[in-house]
């Protein structure tokens, strides 16, 4: 006779096949989360060998600590922050670049730390600022950044020019010289166009807030973004820099050794890279300046990136005491010497390796005067705007006023829900 | 098919010249994976190695971990290929052979859905994922990849032509339509059954967008997203990523080359018959 | 003879498919329409009192938003120029294999094929590679040849179609495959009878081949339309959606306000609208088959 109507799946083999393997699936996804973990650890761009160096001797330090080192490049970093964000799957403990802080803290995803009062106060004090959002420290600054002009001594000294330059028109006088005369040059400068920081520190110089005051509606028709946006645009007209994205950065460093490049506005992390790829020959003929301003020597970027603890993590001690190892002066000098990356604390700014370092002092002017961005959570994706519309200005596609519109105009979008949820504290308008 | 007289080495020449152009950056990608840094360094660019080399494949699997990426990429592969076949054959089959109510409608609206793009399904999927605590799992990328209407469509094609009367008889013998299914028709559909599965393996090996998403731990990358990573991170470096794309390649074209018969056959049936 | 009816067993065969497809497919679909009408952003995953209804404000922003209108004109430029490209370069190459007399005729048809299975990141490392504006082999040809070098992927006006020539070349050699099938399911004796009446290969080709192709060639048209609205994989990888967003398309703006940026309210509300123009795009294409 006819069998039963209904075989529940289990009994046939296919079924109790499919069981089986969501099963094996359904371990392998949980096993991360029951067992005894090792401390992961995300850093950013090139740190990595350093790093790897730095937690073993934390590792010998704490025997019954084993840390993950995942690096992540700058180009995806704050994507995969944010996804892992999303994902509940942040790393315990991760570095942060300081115009990110506010973002993370709005979402409620990095732990407040507490520093002696000694500590505190050996930190250069705008850099402890950029991660402090109302008033509780939410990462710990690991190294700082900031945009310097790297240049060749050999190209000035050969166009005539025995300094650097301080002021803008000096600069745009020797940029001119080097564009004219020397015939073997490439490029005067060197500006990517998928980088923000150039207009924003030509903007910050020129007195530029970029946002209102409480952060709430843009500002980049203001009448000193203007002015420092059309040098920014000029640097592309008159031909110093080539419009080039940062995909096509693939031979700087060679270009840079043939004396193809004069002018280079990057950061401290390029001092460690050009020692390893250039050759030694060229040490003396390169050189750092503090950034021209556009009447005497300029501001420039508060920048870097700070460790910071994830609100997620499951063994905060053991993050908090990764992140204490990572902030040692010891720690410190050894990152500075395999990366060239600037120690945040005074006290190792007075040991004989940095303060002997030529490259170096400009760097130490610097950091005297140092401006940090708007802290909004929004700003990574103003930043993007601020890419392009500066790219498409650059590239003749639309007019600077029309750029700096449809800036503002963005931005103030991208500020809407900001202006919700402070409801009350915006008080200035955008501007028609 | 038209006679051609006469402009046959014509034609024979343009399918040369063509199948050139396919396959040179293949060629390509295999002999800047075996420079070495001076051959590279050379201008014009060498065709061919001069001193082939294999140190940027030993670089691969000792520094960047490939073999981890290649295991993840299989594992992953299968799974889906495996549990995919297994669901949607026995769902091609009810639609082809059994009667029940609302069957024709129901596979009409299957049909229909092909043609929502996965990328509006992604966001939200990401979300529910999330909830289910499957971020950065295998799990992840199985389960959302066993569902397959295109993989119903073509079971349900090829059993069609399994004559009813077969059937029948077994149901008098008093064979259940399970039974019926592991017994009789699993046998019989081995050639679609294969050409879903090279489909499948295939599709899953190369998925780009959503492990891209889902994997947020290097130790789970798929191979096309530590291929993507590296590209990123190693843009100084063409003979690396070469050889990255080489080895990321290398198991679908082989998988290919052996089964092509079915493959190809697979994709007509499908196609063709609409 | 009847087969015998047992809905419960049908039930059970198609229940684990269906529950994959309503659990992973439709769910979410549903989903996305109505995150859609929300303004949900970073703000909201961090905490749900931060989400509001916003109807069709997302909407209305898209319309606004010249992005949005860079990336539709992105696409529809890639689609314009992708799809007729691919097709002909498809019917093409089937014509040619497909002709009597010509040997290795399945030699052909795999090395055709073979660019469709392979890996897209990895055909992206290789193209990328060729196509670098100093160390490419691209500019290498070029500088044989006479020309200024191009930079393929950096310059404005050459991004895309750097793009489309990547794209064409590497799934031709699918619908090239449907293609043969189709004229392979021509019956020859069609052929000879219009030989006998002295008709000449392309007055063939016009009366016998393309008519009875017609239906291959809007499965085509189709499956490649639709495939190539998706375009995502390509830009992501080589361009970024640069230079100046001249690749940004539809689905890697949805990409990156969905992933990048998190606003999943407005993301979801792109990828509805890129539901749409598909939509509309097949049915246009049905509807012309209908009167043509």
């Amino acid at each position: 006779m006819a069998q039963r109507l209904t075989i529940p799946l289990l009994r046939l083999w296919p079924g109790r096949l499919v069981a089986v393997l969501m099963g094996i699936l359904g371990l392998l996804g949980c096993s991360s989360e029951h067992q005894d973990t090792p401390l992961s650890f995300w850093v950013l761009g090139g740190e990595g060998s350093a790093v790897r160096l730095l937690v073993e001797a934390f590792e010998q330090e704490n025997p019954d600590v084993r840390v993950i080192v995942q690096q992540i490049p700058w180009s995806a970093a704050h994507e995969k922050l944010l996804t892992a964000y999303a994902g509940d799957a942040m790393p315990d403990v991760f570095e942060i670049g300081n115009t990110w802080v506010s973002e993370f803290e709005a979402l409620g995803a990095v732990e407040s730390l507490t520093l002696s009062a000694r500590e505190k106060e050996d930190f250069f004090s705008g850099i402890l600022d950029s991660s402090t959002v109302q008033g509780r420290l939410m990462a710990k600054p690991w190294y700082i950044d900031t945009r310097l002009l790297f240049y060749r001594r050999d190209l000035l000294s050969r166009a005539g020019f025995d300094a650097p330059p301080t002021t803008w028109s000096e600069w745009i006088l020797m940029m001119e010289t080097l564009r004219d005369r020397d015939a073997g040059l490439i490029k005067a400068l060197i500006a990517p166009l998928g980088e923000w920081q150039l207009p924003v520190i030509l903007g910050l110089q020129s007195g530029a807030t970029l946002l209102d005051a409480e952060g709430c509606f843009g500002r980049f028709q203001s009448a000193s973004f203007r002015v420092a946006f059309h040098v920014y645009i000029e640097l592309y007209d008159k031909g110093f820099a080539p419009l080039m994205g940062d995909a096509q950065m693939t031979s700087l460093y060679q270009d840079f050794a043939a004396g193809r490049i004069a002018f280079y506005v990057t950061g401290p992390w390029n001092i460690g890279e050009f020692h390893r790829r250039l050759p030694p020959s060229l040490e003396s003929l390169w050189a750092t300046a503090v950034m021209p301003g556009p009447t005497g020597p300029g501001a420039s970027l508060a920048g870097g990136s700070s460790l910071a603890v994830s609100a997620s993590s499951r063994q905060k001690d053991k993050a908090l005491a990764l992140v204490e190892f990572m902030t040692r002066t010891k720690s410190l000098l050894t990152l500075y010497q395999m990366t060239g990356d600037l120690p945040p604390k005074r006290s190792v700014w007075s040991d004989p390796i940095l303060s002997a370092s030529p490259p170096l002092e400009a760097f130490r002017r610097q950091l005297d005067h140092v401006i940090a961005t708007p802290k909004v959570p929004e700003w990574e994706q103003i930043a993007s705007k601020i890419i392009l519309y500066a790219e498409r200005s650059a590239r003749h596609e639309m007019t600077e006023e029309a750029a700096l519109l449809a800036l503002d105009h963005d931005v103030d979008r991208l500020l809407s829900k900001r202006r919700w949820l402070l409801s009350g504290t915006c008080h200035q308008g955008a501007v028609p | 098919m038209r006679d051609f007289k006469g402009g046959g080495l014509l034609i024979h020449v343009i399918l040369v010249a063509a199948a050139l152009l396919a396959l040179f950056p293949f060629f390509w990608m295999v002999s800047v994976s075996l420079m070495t840094a001076e051959d590279m360094a050379l201008f014009p660019p060498p065709l061919m190695p001069v001193h082939p080399t294999l140190q940027h494949y030993q670089a691969l699997f000792d520094e960047l971990a490939m073999g981890r990426y290649l295991l993840n990429s299989t594992l992953i592969a299968l799974g889906v290929t495996i549990s995919s076949l297994l669901i949607n054959s026995m769902a091609g089959y009810a639609f082809a052979k059994l009667h029940f109510r609302g069957r024709d409608s129901l596979f009409r609206l299957l049909l229909a859905m092909m043609v929502i793009p996965s990328q509006a399904a992604m966001l939200p999927l990401f979300l529910m994922i999330k909830e289910l605590g499957l971020i950065n799992t295998y799990a992840g990328i199985i389960m959302p990849g066993m569902s397959s209407v295109f993989g119903i469509f073509l079971i349900r094609q090829y059993l069609k032509s399994v004559p009813d009367s077969l059937l029948d008889a077994a149901r008098i013998d008093g064979a259940g339509e399970f039974r019926i299914y592991r017994s009789l028709i699993l046998p019989l559909s081995k050639p679609v059954l294969v050409s879903l599965a090279v489909f499948t393996f295939m599709g899953s090996w190369n998925d780009f967008m959503w492990p891209l998403i889902i994997l947020s731990q290097e130790d789970r990358y798929t191979l096309p997203v530590a291929l993507a990573n590296l590209m990123g991170e190693h843009v100084q470096d063409p003979q690396l990523m070469m050889a990255g794309a080489v080895l990321t390649i290398l198991p679908v074209v082989v998988l290919f080359l052996l089964l092509q018969r079915y493959y190809l056959e697979g994709l007509v049936a499908g196609g063709v018959k609409d | 003879m009847t087969p015998t009816q047992r809905p419960s067993a049908a039930f059970w065969l198609v229940f684990p498919a269906l529950l994959m497809t309503g659990l992973f497919f439709v769910l979410p679909i549903v989903a996305a329409l109505l995150l859609s009408f929300t303004d949900f952003d970073l703000y909201a995953l961090a905490r749900w009192d931060h989400l509001r209804l916003i109807g069709f404000e997302n909407y209305r922003h898209l319309l606004n938003d010249p992005l949005f209108f860079l990336a539709l004109k992105n696409t529809f430029y890639f689609v314009a120029i992708g799809v007729p490209l691919s097709v002909s370069a498809s019917l093409l190459t089937a014509l040619l294999i497909n002709q009597r007399g010509v040997r290795g005729q399945g030699f052909f048809r795999t090395v055709f094929f073979l660019p469709v299975v392979t890996t897209l990141v990895a055909v992206a490392v290789v193209w990328r590679y060729l196509y670098h504006p100093r160390l490419g082999l691209l500019n290498y040809v070029l500088s044989l040849l006479g020309i200024e070098p191009i930079d393929w992927l950096g310059d404005p006006q050459w991004a895309m179609p750097s793009l489309i020539i990547m794209a064409v070349w590497k799934n031709f050699g699918f619908n090239m495959v449907i293609f043969i099938a189709g004229l392979k399911s021509i019956p020859r004796r069609l052929y000879e009878a219009a030989e006998v009446d002295g008709a000449g290969a392309f007055e063939q080709f016009r009366s016998i081949t393309l008519p009875l192709l017609a239906p291959t060639f809007v499965f085509v048209g189709i499956v490649t339309l639709i495939g190539y609205f998706q375009l995502f994989a390509e830009p992501y990888v080589m361009t970024q959606g640069g230079p100046s967003g001249r690749t940004l398309s539809v689905a890697l703006l949805m990409f990156e306000e969905g992933f990048r940026w998190w606003n999943l309210g407005y993301a979801a509300a792109i990828s509805f609208v890129l539901f749409l123009i598909i939509l509309s795009g097949t049915v246009l294409q049905m509807l012309m088959r209908r009167f043509l």
